[in-house]
């Protein structure tokens, strides 16, 4: 681990003038789950591609080890991919779909028929060996589209929005089942997802991409807790995010000017480069750092607020709040107790936080 | 069953099946029926025939001289389609592949001679083989280049003697491919069309290269287009006769010209049934191969595409 296996110089991929990856540059480590997260349309699918080799890139490079691998083709790839539709072939049983790869490396059967076994251990399939894909489930077709990816031993494992057919619950399971894989192959995986859920529960690093450009690349945590754009903020959770005026630059933070019930708070936050008094900035909180109370806790910052609606999620409602300058708020209250009614609409209350769950975004 | 209703409903039944069983009798048992009947008949004066119930008709039409034709028409028909399918199949991917307003454009070319009676194509083609033709005058254009690059380095070649195409076996199976290739091309793009590409670039990332992506993948995903190509071109090119006989010479005769001949020019039509009616026969033993083949491949592989 530690060990960069990937990196790429400043892709671009153009199609027609249209930019679809506009110079994107990356280092991946060796045993990485990576996530490529970004709203449809952004180019995950068109750079995962170019990493697999299915398209050249229109200008940049791809380095695997230290060496350019930009026009390799993907047969000569030491990666593979998982395809959004699986292409599991239809012609073939699981365990020729499995074997396949093999075949193509022209191994002997022993070994072919031995790794095969395995593979499909792996993916919990043994039984399925002789089935047809057409009388498999979705779930059990990918995991037949995994094996078969994973009887190669890449060095690293493209997958293209591995869970979007599944419904909810089996796309649960196959999330943990996909971690417990790659922590047990060991094999680097750069994973594409629009399911901000399912990469920061699922990564160690996440590269959140808008129209074709890495907009922040961190681990999971530091792309929650410290978004560095308000775009990384909104995307990933939920965040209410407000203007405010910096009134000073202090030793280990700032000093804004929030307005509303505020005025003037002191935030302890990293440096924004470029950030000077006076400056316009936004300020964000996320909704579950945020406590809706009767009276102002005293050590809390906020704002007045009568409650205008709720939505309940079983686990958890979602209050919306409005605030008397006329700014909308939203705050999540954990259900934590069965019958009980912990809101009413109209009711006036405070929705406060620590000053230091604040995050400040200059852009 | 509320949607099952209307097949207990029998008078429902039969208003809307009779138009067509009417249709169907009128038009094919009857006729088929009436060829039958004929073909069991033994040819009076100069037109006229009558219903003896033997078998001479068909005696006659298995002598050597008539399996010969057939056979004939038999290896004609096969190379008509393996060379339609060879020449079809990556005409066919080409445009499965093609960028949308391409496709259209190649889609339109291949349909475009349906529009064009058979007759003046055939015609067309004549302009193509014949002596002073443009196939020959192409060819010829190549040979003087070639030519004067030889002379380039000393080496006298001959001016170019036309060959001969027209009135040939080529030229009349030439005129069969392309008037059939359309029929090979469409099913086959059907099949293409609906093909996940992604089965393609699986195979690639698998390891396989292009020629194993293809025998691997692409030809048993694409049989069914392959095989329902084959039948299309195959069953109607056993029954051409125009084609072969503007283009082909004295030894292109083929079964369907025979039965022509004798229909309309030796007003044998007791012959010109029997003869018909093997090669119906014939057709239909060749569908039943089909069949069979096909059940097995299907047991085989599993699929359908
Ligand atoms: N072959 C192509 N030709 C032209 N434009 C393309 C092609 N492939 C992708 N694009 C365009 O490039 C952009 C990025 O596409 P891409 O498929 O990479 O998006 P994505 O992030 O994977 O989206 P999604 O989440 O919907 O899968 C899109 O605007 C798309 O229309
Ligand atoms: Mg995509």
């Amino acid at each position: 681990m530690g060990k960069t296996v990937l990196s790429i110089e400043n892709i671009v991929k153009k199609f027609g003038n249209v930019a679809a990856v506009n110079g994107v540059s990356l280092t991946i480590q060796d045993g990485d789950f990576f996530a490529l997260l970004g709203p449809s349309g952004c180019g995950k699918t068109t750079l995962l591609r170019m990493l697999g080799g299915f398209d050249s890139p229109t200008s940049g490079h791809i380095f695997m080890d230290g060496i350019d691998i930009t026009d390799v083709p993907p047969n000569k790839r030491q990666i593979n991919m998982l395809f959004q539709s699986y292409a599991v072939f239809p012609h073939m049983n699981v365990e020729d779909n499995v074997a396949y790869g093999l075949r193509m490396e022209k191994r002997p059967t022993t070994e072919i028929n031995q790794r095969v076994q395995e593979a499909l251990a792996l993916v919990r399939m043994e039984e399925f060996a002789k089935r047809p894909p057409d009388k498999l489930s979705g779930g059990q077709r990918q995991r037949v589209a995994l094996a078969r990816a994973l009887i190669k031993k890449p060095r690293i494992l493209l997958l293209d929005e591995p869970l979007s057919a599944l419904d909810a619950k089996l796309r649960g399971a196959m999330q943990t089942e996909l971690v417990r894989l790659q922590q047990t192959v060991g094999i680097t995986f750069i994973i594409v997802t629009h399911d901000q859920d399912e990469a920061l529960s699922m990564a160690t690093r996440i590269a959140v991409m808008d129209e074709g450009s890495f907009c922040q690349v961190d681990a999971p945590r530091v792309l929650y807790e410290a978004p560095s754009s308000r775009f990384v903020a909104d995307f990933i959770g939920r965040m209410n995010m407000h203007e405010c005026i910096v009134i000073a630059e202090q030793d280990n933070g700032y000093c804004i000017n929030a307005g509303g019930d505020m005025g003037e708070i002191s935030v302890r936050h990293a440096p924004l480069p470029g950030v000077r008094a006076g400056d316009k900035i936004y300020y964000g909180v996320r909704p579950e750092k945020v406590i809706f109370s009767k009276d102002k806790p005293a050590d809390n910052v906020g704002n007045a607020v009568v409650l205008e609606n709720y939505s309940y999620h079983g686990d958890e409602t979602l209050l919306y709040c409005r605030s008397q300058d006329g700014t909308l708020w939203t705050c999540t209250l954990t259900n934590d107790r069965r019958n009980f009614t912990p809101v009413n609409v109209g009711e006036l209350g405070w929705l406060t936080w620590a000053a230091d769950n604040m995050i400040l975004l200059a852009k | 069953m509320e949607t099952d209703n209307w097949r207990r409903n029998k008078r429902v039944f039969f208003a809307v099946s009779v138009p067509q069983l009417t249709w169907l009798l009128i038009f094919f048992i009857i006729p088929l029926a009436a060829v039958f009947i004929i073909s069991f008949s033994e040819k009076r004066g100069i037109i006229g025939h009558e219903l003896v119930w033997d078998w001479k008709n068909y005696i006659r039409a298995i002598e050597p001289i008539y399996l010969s034709i057939f056979a004939k028409t038999l290896l004609t028909s096969t190379a008509v389609t393996v060379i339609c399918l060879l020449v079809g199949y990556p005409v066919a991917l080409a445009i499965s592949f093609a960028p949308r307003w391409l496709k259209l454009a190649l889609l339109f070319a291949v349909t475009v001679p349906f529009w064009i009676n058979g007759l003046i194509r055939t015609y067309a083609l004549i302009a193509v083989f014949r002596t002073r033709g443009i196939l020959n005058f192409t060819l010829e254009w190549f040979w003087s280049i070639g030519a004067s690059v030889l002379a380039w380095f000393g080496i006298e070649v001959g001016s170019y003697q036309d060959l001969q195409f027209l009135y040939t076996n080529v030229a009349a199976t030439a005129g069969i491919v392309y008037v059939f290739i359309p029929f090979m091309i469409l099913p086959l793009y059907a099949v293409m069309e609906r093909f996940d590409k992604s089965y393609l670039e699986a195979a690639l990332d698998l390891g396989a290269g292009h020629w194993r992506t293809f025998f691997t993948v692409l030809l048993p995903l694409t049989t069914p287009g392959i095989i329902s190509g084959c039948i299309i071109v195959f069953v109607p090119s056993l029954g051409v006769f125009f084609i072969a006989d503007l283009l082909g010479g004295t030894d292109s005769l083929l079964i369907g010209n025979v039965i022509e001949r004798q229909f309309l020019g030796a007003n044998n039509w007791p012959f010109g049934a029997a003869l018909s009616f093997l090669l119906m026969y014939l057709t239909f033993a060749a569908l039943i191969l089909y069949s069979i083949v096909n059940k097995k491949s299907k047991k085989i592989g599993g699929v359908d595409v």
